[in-house]
């Protein structure tokens, strides 16, 4: 089980001081949160990708993704998300695989949309065409990292003769991809098709739906032959506070929640926490939530916690930090790892993905030969063979 | 028929005992009668107050998530044979809240949902507002949408004309649930009516994980 945090890098007003901290301080306080991180033995820290006020994540998360790598040993370093709408597929190839390198394996990324409408025709691109984009941008991206004179025409970017996106993977073995969406089904079935892992957000829907999106992905990774639909990859996020006893974490927090982006101003702190997984109360409440979250989303391998945003400020963030590590986390890594079957892996690792690969077991996009979906196309393929011989 | 039909009533009114409520409720009363009248088992009908779920339609528009009373009141809408949606007239259209509610369906999720519009209001200068506004609103979601609606305004409730409107558009609303056929003889579009719902497209209630596209195919409309 890989137990982490991930920032969106929203710098926000402190609602109880009115102090807005200033880009240069969010910027160091995410480095610090990410080292913090390590410091604590956590095993993963994922980054946003922004391009508008009032966010810092970076416009490129290597280079946050580089700093940190260059500061720590052992954590894994990820995205929540990476933009495959509007990041021109070749960056991503070169910038991700470069980090690679720097970072000696430890980095994973996870693929989003973006919902936010205006970045959209900043690089070029229409909202609308959101889905249509994270496939044909993807598809090059995966080919990129696995072909070295790569063909290429598109409906979105300029086509590529004989292109090699360099450096080359590490060890010939691209990143680990994850897929995140909140509600296209149509990303999961993305995620199921290349064997990738699927994330589910799980901070702003209702845990039935979650449920649906992560069960759907199984089902579909199973069609395309990448192991059992319990074998299936799947992270989620969280959100949580805490203090000592639980109602001292509610007064806390919510003048944090009543304003805080996206979900401020509307529904009220214990209807958000009744609704959705976000968890305000005593760390033993905060391993109870989340050791439920198996009830419907299966055996995960993945779980990442929204820590520093709100305008939390870095002192508060910290602690926060502390009680996760020391205090939630073993729980919930024996926990897990207890209820988990031996026959469902852990989040793959550089280390695994080279040893996969070595042994021939890469998975093959919409599936081998013994997999029902290449089943369904051979039968396909009969028909419409038949139906062309009797015409 | 062999299953009980439903029929979701939205009211948007907002005192204790609204006008508006009262003239969704009538007509609701009238579509049932003539149901019952043709020899069918009365449908259920379901009362979806949005006052008492107007925190919960603004919390699921800033979030995107409906709570609970909000989805049962969606789902109503969602699952019902069909509608009758009911709003008191604001500055000559729809109030915010109901406009605040019908927001809240995706694209395309009232298609083929037979549906009578009624609206209340304090003088008959505004009984246009069936046409300016509620009308347009129930096209764009695709529900297919009675030409007979009833509009009330304060004088018509001491006026017998308007029992015999509600009953018309009743009458209608109860020939698009195939109800029409050998009820009694107060719906003079009756014959239309039961014409047309057995021409009616059939209503499907979409499961979005049904209709996702095969991967293969998403690949294959990208590609050139």
């Amino acid at each position: 089980m890989q137990l982490g945090v991930f920032t969106i890098g929203d710098v926000t007003q402190d609602p109880t001081t009115g102090r807005t901290p200033t880009e240069n301080e969010r910027i160091r306080a995410t480095v610090a949160i990410a080292r913090k991180a390590e410091e604590l033995g956590m095993d993963v820290f994922a980054t946003g990708q922004h391009h508008n006020p009032p966010f810092v994540a970076p416009a490129n998360p290597p280079v946050l993704m580089a700093a940190v790598a260059a500061q720590t040993e052992r954590i894994q370093l990820s995205t929540a998300t990476t933009l495959i709408t509007t990041t021109d597929p070749v960056r991503i190839a070169e910038d991700y695989a470069y980090v690679q390198h720097l970072a000696d394996g430890r980095v994973d990324l996870t693929m989003g949309r973006g919902n936010t409408g205006p970045v959209y025709p900043w690089f070029g691109k229409d909202i609308r065409q959101g889905i249509p984009l994270a496939v044909e941008n993807y598809q090059l991206l995966h080919r990129l990292w696995r072909e070295e004179d790569v063909n290429f025409s598109g409906r979105f970017r300029t086509p590529l003769q004989g292109f090699t996106a360099t450096p080359r993977p590490l060890d010939g073995v691209p990143p680990f991809v994850w897929h995140g969406s909140i509600r296209s089904p149509e990303i999961p079935e993305q995620a199921a098709f290349y064997g990738d892992g699927f994330f589910h957000n799980n901070i702003f829907w209702n845990t039935e739906h979650t449920g649906r999106m992560v069960d759907f992905y199984r089902q579909r990774y199973e069609y395309y032959g990448h192991g059992s639909a319990d074998q299936a990859i799947v992270g989620l996020g969280g959100q949580v506070f805490m203090a000592k006893n639980s109602q001292d974490a509610v007064r806390r927090f919510r003048p944090y929640f009543d304003n805080a982006p996206v979900y401020g101003h509307g529904p009220s702190l214990e209807e958000f926490t009744a609704q959705t997984p976000l968890t305000v109360g005593s760390p033993q409440q905060v391993i109870e939530r989340t050791l439920s979250f198996r009830e419907y989303a299966g055996d995960h391998q993945r779980q990442l916690f929204l820590v520093d945003h709100a305008g939390l400020p870095i002192k508060t963030v910290l602690e926060q930090m502390d009680m996760l590590g020391e205090e939630v986390f073993p729980v919930l890594r024996r926990e897990f790892d207890a209820a988990r079957p031996a026959h469902v892996p852990d989040a793959p690792t550089h280390t695994s993905l080279v040893a996969r690969h070595r042994a021939g077991q890469d998975p093959v996009p919409g599936g081998g030969p013994d997999s029902r979906a290449a089943k369904d196309r051979v039968a396909k393929a009969r028909v419409t063979a038949t139906q062309d011989a009797t015409a | 028929m062999t299953e009980q039909q439903r029929i979701a009533v939205v009211t948007a009114g907002l005192s204790e005992d609204a006008s508006t409520t009262r003239l969704a409720r009538a007509v609701a009363r009238a579509a049932n009668d003539v149901v019952v009248r043709g020899g069918h088992s009365a449908p259920e009908v379901r009362l979806v107050t949005l006052r008492d779920i107007a925190h919960g339609i603004t919390d699921a528009a800033l979030t995107g998530m409906a709570p609970a009373a909000v989805q049962d009141a969606l789902d109503a809408v969602l699952t019902a044979d069909a509608l009758i949606a009911a709003t008191p007239t604001y500055k000559a259209s729809y109030s915010g809240l109901f406009k605040a509610f019908f927001d809240l369906f995706d694209e395309g999720a009232l298609e083929n949902l037979p549906t009578v519009v009624a609206a209340t209001g304090g003088t008959p200068r505004h009984s246009l507002v069936l046409d300016t506004a509620l009308l347009p609103l129930m096209s764009h979601l695709k529900a297919l949408a009675l030409p007979i609606g009833v509009y009330a305004a304060t004088e018509d409730w001491a006026d017998a004309s308007l029992q015999a409107r509600i009953e018309r558009a009743g009458a209608a609303l109860a020939g698009m649930l195939g109800a029409g056929a050998g009820a009694g003889a107060t719906a003079k579009g009756r014959g239309v009516a039961a014409a047309s719902a057995a021409r009616r497209p059939v209503r499907e209630v979409r499961d979005e994980f049904a209709t996702v596209p095969d991967f293969a195919d998403l690949l294959a409309s990208v590609q050139r």
